[in-house]
């Protein structure tokens, strides 16, 4: 890339945009601007003056300071290092910045996001000889980042040609060259451990390819209700308080990915220690290995610098892509989009361009769109298969879902988790409301779970999907005209809808045992609670009165079942259901010996 | 600082100053500025190039002759001078005294715009505050470190309930006090008034800061108000080792402020013409909240606003509680019913309560016990709904347990005494009385272990 720096002043100053002076600058060239050197992205070009926003506060920055550019767009550092750290939106090492700088994050202070020293141990592909051509995204090797993740080290995307040399297995630091490529025009480049990427630009792949498996959350309203595809988008739009952030972090802790990335966007800072503090002590369900060593922390806390902010969702997403390359499944999650759209919007808005619905540019429904695009399930250039996921929260003012970040993001994504103040009021989490949210991909789910749980998925999860619609129905006539208006059965519908919310959607991230189901624990207490409810329905029929039915003890520990029995327990939750069938076989043959006697 | 004074005023609109032609001026540097008659007036650079800059003056820019406003530029960001001797003084938004005693006299000066704290700085808050009200302790557990909002209403007794606790917040098994910082904004007499008192008779007076705007004063001020205080906050949390509760009201004054400079310099509105910065700019004052790795200090932050026509999705509530940590919701209905505190628990929340309470920091059933009695409550002012429309008498036996459940739930979990401090013993075992009127079967929040132990039916 080119190095050339270029020598500029400063005209203006109006908040993070400031008005420069530079010649020869491109539009989206990073420049550092005064005294300080704070960091900026020139985002239009004026005649002679360019227009840069500045990821740091410019307070007491004055007009006629130096600007210099620095001949490249935002990019990252792609290499191995980055899994368990936590950087800011424009990728610094936060944890390298508290040790160097103290409490607070200085101005203009910018280490290299990645290690320098560290010697990674090296291994290079088998059977790749020098004189072979060789692509962009073809796999040099590779060194072990963490115990759970094996980082693939590829050439860069734009480089291809004949390989030339590469290095023998050992040990290297991040700028030693472990092979050389000579390109078409006879250009030797020395690769390395790492290499840069322009956030803005979308790494390439062979070719798109559908979803085919689900991403298990261990969340069963999530997986066996609204299930989302691996390389699929999703959104989780909500009021303040109902649950937001606590969907991403579970998803973050028990989704079989192999990578997540994390991205507080514009969010609290304690929810980004919670995740510092917490993550290393948990262990990967799938692994058993702490589950730092999977994740990796991007940090725009809503107090930083808010074009830093815009800028964070692209670094997220550019390093999902590259793990993505490396034929890993990846999740990124991002709390929250709606951040990241007032950014846009605070950025225009200083450069005086039309609003067109709340104050936000015309640009951003085409924003989201093109951000989201760039999940999906890919053929990656050296043939492997990756995919990275994304999950957007949305936070819509008031809670009002017709607002324009939350209705452009519905158009997008195909798994929507639609979070209601009324179910977060009443202490109901996940408070994911079952009428508003929606999965586009429950066919394709359906084939996973058939062949991998069992069979009778789909109808199940129909039949308790018809179940609550019959209870929101029911309760509104009990609501009109009072509960003796329904039949016997209509009120087991109640109580059978009932068990269905407490025992199956309710599902506490803060209980030890049920903030994780597997795929089996999860359609098992669905199965159960619905046999039962299929029980009481038959007893009614034989003229059992529901109050008695109501009344079952076993209805009690129903409820409890998701707490007493953990996901590797699986035979003892068969052995309940058996004591439970029985409880109601019971009954049973009392009424219909009854009957018999009566006939 | 520049002795040079400039007569290049061009205009003069809704606090904002503009003066052509000065150059190589800070962006937001200090502004000092002469009128007319000789008086001095302070300002803050807001937009600057060598042909204008844009001042946003503090005490607003009414009758300023253009002719005759000489503007001097202090080369310093806004800054406010700490010591130890500011515990017990009274300032006005920009440090000064308006206690009528001198200046704070100290080399320590710090610019009132800190820069974030570091994410990596951070540890998190989880050491339990008891303020002795049992709606906050028993189900929105406030904790060193946290930003919880009180979200009211005109005529409602936030303040009341602001002073309560300030004046009972401990730590169990602790006797260190908090320092108090109180920043007020747009404040009338009356409740200015009012803090006073409080804080002189329950003798915590000597521990106080004070930052106090009036009604009557410049809305302008109002935006480096709470800047001011949380700078001092800071200082005695992080550098004198203290545990801080900051107590801000009223935050609505403070944004309405924000919106008048905002319109004034033409900026585009988001929601009811509040700027889309909105959010970022109550970010930067509430997180400025927290615990910091190895350091002893804390800084609580109790932020009071008064919600526009009682509604909690205006903009003002809506951001506040998209970055706090939960927030107490004070209700009309329950404030008419003549219940105090009026807290409504059902929009109530704290988020980081799950840390701070439970075996080893209040007692094991806390967590459970509170999920309890949110799930039946919720369910109780759903039947008390129903009853309003069939008739509490069509109610089946069921219904009518949780309708006197809500009765009891309020006129004895949630009203207290203004001088009553229950410990969150008391708190816990006032909660069982209440779970206690329902069968076993019916509280599956509460553990089996839980139910034997407290539950007066299993105990018996
Ligand atoms: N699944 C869950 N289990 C237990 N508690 C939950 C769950 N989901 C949410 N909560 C509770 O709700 C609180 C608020 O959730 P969360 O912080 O995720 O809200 P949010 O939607 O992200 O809000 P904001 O938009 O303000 O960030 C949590 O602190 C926790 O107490
Ligand atoms: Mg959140």
């Amino acid at each position: 890339m080119n190095t050339v720096t270029r020598k500029g002043i400063i005209l203006e100053i109006n908040g993070p945009i400031v008005t420069i002076q530079l010649p020869g600058v491109h539009n989206g060239e990073q420049v550092r601007i005064g005294s300080l050197g704070l960091y900026g992205e020139v985002i239009a070009l004026e005649g002679d003056s360019a227009i840069v926003q500045i990821y740091e506060s410019t307070e007491m920055v004055r007009p006629g300071e130096p600007v210099e550019g620095l001949g490249h767009p935002l990019s990252v550092e792609l290499g191995p290092g980055l899994i368990g750290g936590i950087f800011d939106g424009v990728q610094r090492p936060l944890e390298e910045m508290f040790l160097k700088a103290g409490d607070q994050i200085p101005r203009g202070l910018s280490p290299a996001p990645l290690d320098r020293e560290k010697l990674w141990h090296f291994v290079p592909t088998e059977n790749l000889e020098p004189n072979m051509p060789i692509i962009g995204g073809a796999r040099l090797g590779t060194v072990q980042e963490t115990e759970t993740v094996e980082h693939r080290i590829l050439v860069p995307p734009d480089i291809e040609g004949e390989l030339i040399e590469l290095a023998p297995e050992g040990d290297y630091n991040l700028e030693e060259t472990i092979g050389q490529v000579r390109d078409r025009h006879g250009h030797v480049h020395h690769l390395k451990l790492h290499h840069r990427w322009p956030v803005r630009k979308p790494r390439p792949y062979q070719s798109r390819d559908n979803g085919i498996e689900p991403l298990i959350t261990g969340q069963r309203i999530l997986d066996t209700f609204f299930p989302l595809l691996k390389g699929s988008k999703c959104a989780v739009p909500g009021p303040f308080g109902a649950g937001k952030t606590v969907v991403q972090h579970q998803v973050a802790r028990w989704a079989n990915a192999d990578i997540v990335i994390y991205v507080g966007c514009g969010e609290r800072g304690n929810e980004l220690v919670d995740v510092l503090d917490s993550f290393p002590k948990l262990k990967d369900p799938y692994t058993g290995r702490p589950l730092m060593d999977r994740t990796l922390l991007i940090a725009n806390t809503s107090n930083m610098p808010v074009v830093a902010r815009e800028a964070s969702i692209y670094v997220g997403i550019t390093l999902a892509e590259y793990y993505r390359d490396q034929g890993y499944d990846v999740v990124m999650l991002a709390d929250s989009t709606s951040r990241w759209a007032e950014a846009l919007r605070e950025v225009s808005g200083r450069l005086g361009q039309m609003p067109v619905e709340e104050g936000y540019p015309a640009y951003l429904a085409s924003r989201l769109a093109a951000f989201y695009e760039r999940a999906g399930r890919v053929e990656t250039m050296d043939n492997g298969k990756g995919s990275v996921t994304l999950i957007g929260a949305v936070s819509p003012p008031g809670g009002d879902f017709s607002e324009p970040v939350t209705s452009h993001t519905k158009e997008i994504i195909q798994t929507f988790w639609a979070l209601s103040k009324e179910l977060a009021d009443a202490r109901h989490y996940p408070a994911i409301d079952w009428v508003d949210s929606f999965s586009a991909d429950v066919g394709t789910a359906a084939e996973w779970w058939h062949e991998n749980i069992d069979r009778g998925w789909e109808k199940r999860r129909g039949q308790a999907l018809a179940m609550l619609a019959r209870d929101a129905e029911l309760s509104r006539i009990v609501n009109l005209v009072g509960p003796e208006a329904l039949s016997s059965a209509q009120r087991w519908v109640l109580e059978g809808a009932a068990l269905i919310k407490d025992g199956v959607l309710q599902q506490s991230a803060l209980d030890p045992v049920d903030t994780f189901s597997s795929p089996e624990k999860q359609f098992l207490l669905l199965d159960l609670i619905l046999s039962v409810y299929d029980e009481g329905a038959a007893l009614i029929e034989l003229g059992v009165p529901v109050q008695e039915l109501s009344e079952m003890p076993v209805l009690a520990r129903l409820r409890r079942c998701k707490e007493l029995y953990n996901s590797s327990q699986i035979d003892q939750l068969r052995e309940f259901r058996e004591e439970a069938l029985q409880d109601f076989k019971a009954i049973h043959s009392e009424y219909a010996q009854r009957g018999e006697q009566t006939a | 600082m520049s002795a040079k004074e400039y007569r290049t005023a061009s205009a003069a609109r809704g606090g904002l100053l503009t003066v052509s032609n000065v150059p190589n001026i800070a962006f937001g540097d200090r502004v000092r500025i002469r009128d007319q008659k000789g008086n001095t007036r302070n300002g803050q650079v807001i937009l600057s190039s060598n042909e204008e800059v844009l001042i946003q003056v503090f005490e607003g820019t009414e009758d300023l002759d253009m002719e005759n406003t000489w503007v001097r530029f202090l080369d310093e960001p806004v800054e406010i001078t700490l010591s130890p001797e500011i515990l017990g003084r009274v300032f006005n938004g920009l440090g000064e005294p308006r206690d009528f005693r001198p200046p704070i006299v100290s080399n320590l000066r710090r610019s009132i715009s800190a820069a974030a704290f570091n994410p990596a700085a951070r540890t998190y808050p989880k050491e339990f505050i008891q303020t002795g009200v049992s709606t906050i302790d028993g189900l929105n557990s406030l904790v060193r470190g946290q930003k919880l909002p009180i979200f009211s209403a005109s005529g409602l007794p936030h303040n009341r309930l602001a002073a309560q606790i300030v004046r009972q917040a401990k730590l169990p098994d602790d006797d260190s006090r908090f320092s108090v910082v109180f920043a007020a904004m747009g404040v009338s007499y009356a409740d200015a008034r009012f803090f006073q008192e409080e804080f002189a008779s329950s003798g915590v007076l000597g521990n106080v800061v004070m930052f106090v705007n009036m009604a009557d004063d410049p809305p302008v001020e109002r935006l480096t108000l709470p800047r001011m205080a949380l700078t001092a906050a800071e200082y005695l949390a992080f550098d004198l080792d203290r545990h801080v509760l900051v107590v801000m009201t009223d935050m609505t004054h403070y944004a309405e402020a924000l919106r008048e400079v905002a319109t004034a310099k033409g900026d585009v509105p988001a929601r009811k013409g509040y700027p889309g910065y909105l959010y970022s700019d109550l970010a930067e004052i509430y997180e400025r909240s927290g615990r910091i790795k190895d350091r002893h200090g804390s800084i609580t932050l109790v932020p009071v606003l008064s919600m526009p026509s009682d509604d909690i999705t205006h903009p003002i509530p809506d951001l506040t509680g998209y970055i706090t940590e939960g927030q107490i919701v004070l209700s009309r209905e329950l404030h008419n019913q003549g219940i105090y505190p009026p807290v409504h628990i059902s929009p109530s929340l704290s988020r980081l309560m799950k840390d701070g309470i439970g075996k080893d920091f209040t007692r094991e059933d806390h967590p459970h016990v509170s999920n309890q009695l949110y799930a039946l409550y919720a369910r109780a002012l759903e039947t008390r709904n129903l009853a309003s429309i069939i008739g509490a008498d069509e109610l089946s036996a069921r219904d009518r347990r949780y309708l006197e459940f809500a009765d009891a739930f309020e006129s004895r979990f949630v009203q207290q005494g203004e001088d009553e401090d229950r410990s969150i013993e008391e708190t816990l075992n006032l909660a069982w009385d209440l779970l206690s009127t329902f069968p076993p079967q019916a509280l599956t929040r509460v553990t089996e272990t839980e139910m034997a132990k407290y539950h007066r039916q299993s105990g018996e």
